[in-house]
């Protein structure tokens, strides 16, 4: 099993996203998914900074995708996404029909998350139009990638969310620009002071969400630690972890030590539960709502 | 202008017809559709019906096929697809591209709409369902603005349908698990947001609580209207704030804009709500007729008694015009 450093959801200081991934380059993940996927508005990271982080990691073995914007509204948006598509050095990951409409006929793109990729007939159409790997949705059961995964294209790898807050939820509203009374053009960058989300609470204390600008996430964190074997016997090749504010090589590094058999599932857990900014969840995976450990 | 209005049953899909819609949109009842609650929408019998109902008044039908299959129920969604071309559905409305694919080669005389479920907001997303399966029309998730749905009008052959009127989605449609997240089930899987035998409505001391498989979403005080415990109109606790952290209950109603919709290029507005009864359908319907007609021939100006009819069927009882608009902008 591979692992995977999916793209920073959240909003972070230029500094700290560099010194991030100068971590990252010496932790054992193979690939490593850059880019700004949630919201355009932000503008810590340049785009050419992108690219140069993707070098440096390059350089240290990694191997890089960039991740286009998920969710596209005005022509901005699509630039944006074209200039992805467009880098002329790393693979793409498309989030959208656009981007998968504009990444169609060149060979090597990656099918995201967000394309809603349920079965193996809308896989097998992404892989004629040259997707080599397909990323499953965040809610995808056991019986649902074991069920596409039996009918998998030729040369084609399956990654599965495996680590860190869900994502859950896109929308055109700032949520974060909303807890302070802003305009979402006149956000002030809010999101830039939740580095792992914004906490929300039920009305009775319980932690339930994370806001993460115009993207929802859950408050607990995802984790298939327990699940290692059941994802390898349905055919999941690569394991993706999300980035967080804190101890994400050591994340790294106990997932690769679970996946190698150099830990007990059980250990890996509990060593994941003392990281985790929130209680571990692995219901989407049992068929179970997300917010439950099965 | 199309008027496309919702049926979850036979009565409402007869008021639809009766009060002026062009088009009129159903499900089959299993979870091939985004509205899989028990006891609404058709089985053959009553889609035999119902399209024999609006085909002799010139009216036509549209199948909602627009959840997304997996790889065990994969037939059940294309016997459904088969099951309305053979019955005479003017058009299909698909989310899942590997099912386009399907009726587009199955079928090739069968229109195929775009679902909102599809989530696509760009010309170059609504492009790639065009080039490859000739989708005729394209419904725009509920999250651009005016000027961006111009904007997409004018890049892509597709014709171009929004949201006018009903329930709302905060989250762009077809990108939300937040339901799933909570209680399992979700529609893109389901065909269901937080579907009734997970929702639990309390008294208590503190007031009348809603929940979501256990899951506090909201607590009203003495006199406050309560909303439907969808996650994400639910109030949540940040900080110290407790607030509606997503949107407040209130549904879309975009009337005002019909002139505008014309002036760029909309061809058809859709009016949300299969789940609800055969009088809002009435209702909703004879006062977009009226409007729409208005426009075309060219009398419109927004009338108090259009709005006061409207304003009965909101959600607590407020009317936003949605992204349309963009207050939070």
């Amino acid at each position: 099993m591979k692992l995977a450093l999916g793209p920073l959801l959240t909003y972070w200081p230029r500094a700290a996203v560099q010194r991030f991934y100068e971590e990252i380059a010496a932790s054992p993940v193979d690939t490593v998914y850059l880019g700004e996927m949630v919201c355009s508005r932000r503008h810590e990271v340049a785009f050419e900074d992108w690219l140069a982080i993707g070098e440096r990691l390059v350089a240290a073995g990694k191997e890089v995708v960039l991740s286009a914007q998920a969710l596209t509204e005005s022509e901005g948006d699509l630039k944006l996404v074209r200039r992805a598509v467009a880098n002329g050095r790393f693979r793409v990951e498309a989030n959208d029909w656009g981007a998968a409409h504009l990444l169609s006929g060149t060979r090597g793109w990656v099918a995201g998350p967000h394309l809603n990729l349920y079965n193996p007939q809308t896989l097998a159409l992404v892989a004629e139009l040259g997707a080599t790997r397909w990323v499953a949705p965040v809610e995808a059961t056991r019986e649902m990638v074991a069920g596409i995964l039996a009918q998998r294209p030729a040369r084609l790898d399956a990654e599965v969310f495996g680590y860190g807050r869900m994502p859950l939820a896109l929308s055109a509203r700032c949520f974060t620009a909303r807890r302070f009374n802003r305009q979402k053009e006149d956000c002030g960058y809010a999101c830039m002071d939740f580095p792992d989300g914004m906490a929300l609470e039920t009305r009775e204390g319980k932690p339930f969400l994370a806001v993460n600008g115009i993207q929802t996430l859950s408050a607990g964190v995802y984790c298939l630690a327990e699940d290692l074997a059941a994802l390898r016997e349905a055919g999941a090749d690569i394991l993706r972890v999300s980035p967080q504010s804190t101890d994400t090589v050591e994340v790294l590094r106990t997932l690769r030590a679970a996946c190698d058999g150099r830990l007990s599932s059980y250990d890996a857990r509990k060593a994941l539960a003392a990281l985790a900014p929130g209680r571990l969840w692995n219901g989407f995976w049992h068929g179970r709502p997300g917010m439950e450990a099965a | 202008m199309d008027l496309v209005c919702p049926a979850g049953s036979l009565p409402s899909l007869k008021a639809a017809v009766d009060h002026g819609a062009d088009w009129i949109y159903l499900g089959l009842r299993d979870d091939t559709n985004a509205r899989n609650f028990p006891g609404l929408n058709f089985d053959a019998a009553a889609l035999t019906e119902g399209l024999a109902y609006a085909h002799a008044r010139g009216r036509k039908v549209l199948v909602a096929i627009n959840t997304y299959p997996q790889a065990g129920n994969w037939a059940r969604w294309t016997a459904a697809i088969d099951r309305a071309a053979a019955l005479g559905a003017d058009a299909i409305i698909v989310a899942d591209s590997g099912l386009m694919r399907y009726a587009s080669h199955a079928h090739p005389g069968l229109a195929l709409h775009l679902s909102v479920q599809g989530s696509a907001t760009s010309y170059e997303a609504i492009n790639f369902f065009h080039q490859h399966f000739g989708v005729k029309r394209a419904v725009l998730p509920r999250v651009l603005s005016l000027s961006q749905v111009e904007l997409v009008v004018r890049r892509t052959p597709v014709e171009i349908e929004v949201f006018g009127f009903g329930g709302l989605c905060v989250m762009v449609e077809g990108r939300c698990a937040l339901s799933a997240y909570a209680c399992g089930e979700s529609p893109n899987t389901a065909g269901a947001c937080s579907p009734a035998h997970a929702v639990r409505w309390r008294e208590t001391p503190a007031g009348l609580e809603s929940r979501l498989n256990g899951i506090l979403i909201d607590r009203y005080a003495k006199g406050e209207r309560a909303a439907y415990p969808t996650v994400c109109k639910g109030r949540y606790a940040a900080g110290d704030d407790t607030y509606y952290a997503f949107e407040e209950p209130a549904s879309l109603n975009t009337l005002e804009f019909i002139p505008d919709f014309g002036r760029i290029g909309v061809r058809a507005v859709k009016i949300e709500g299969r789940q609800r009864s055969p009088a809002y359908v009435a209702q909703v319907t004879r006062v977009w007729r009226e409007a729409i007609d208005a426009w075309k021939a060219g009398t419109f100006a927004l009338r108090p008694t259009w709005m006061a009819a409207l304003d009965r069927h909101a959600e607590g009882s407020q009317h936003t015009l949605g992204a349309f608009s963009r207050p939070w902008k």
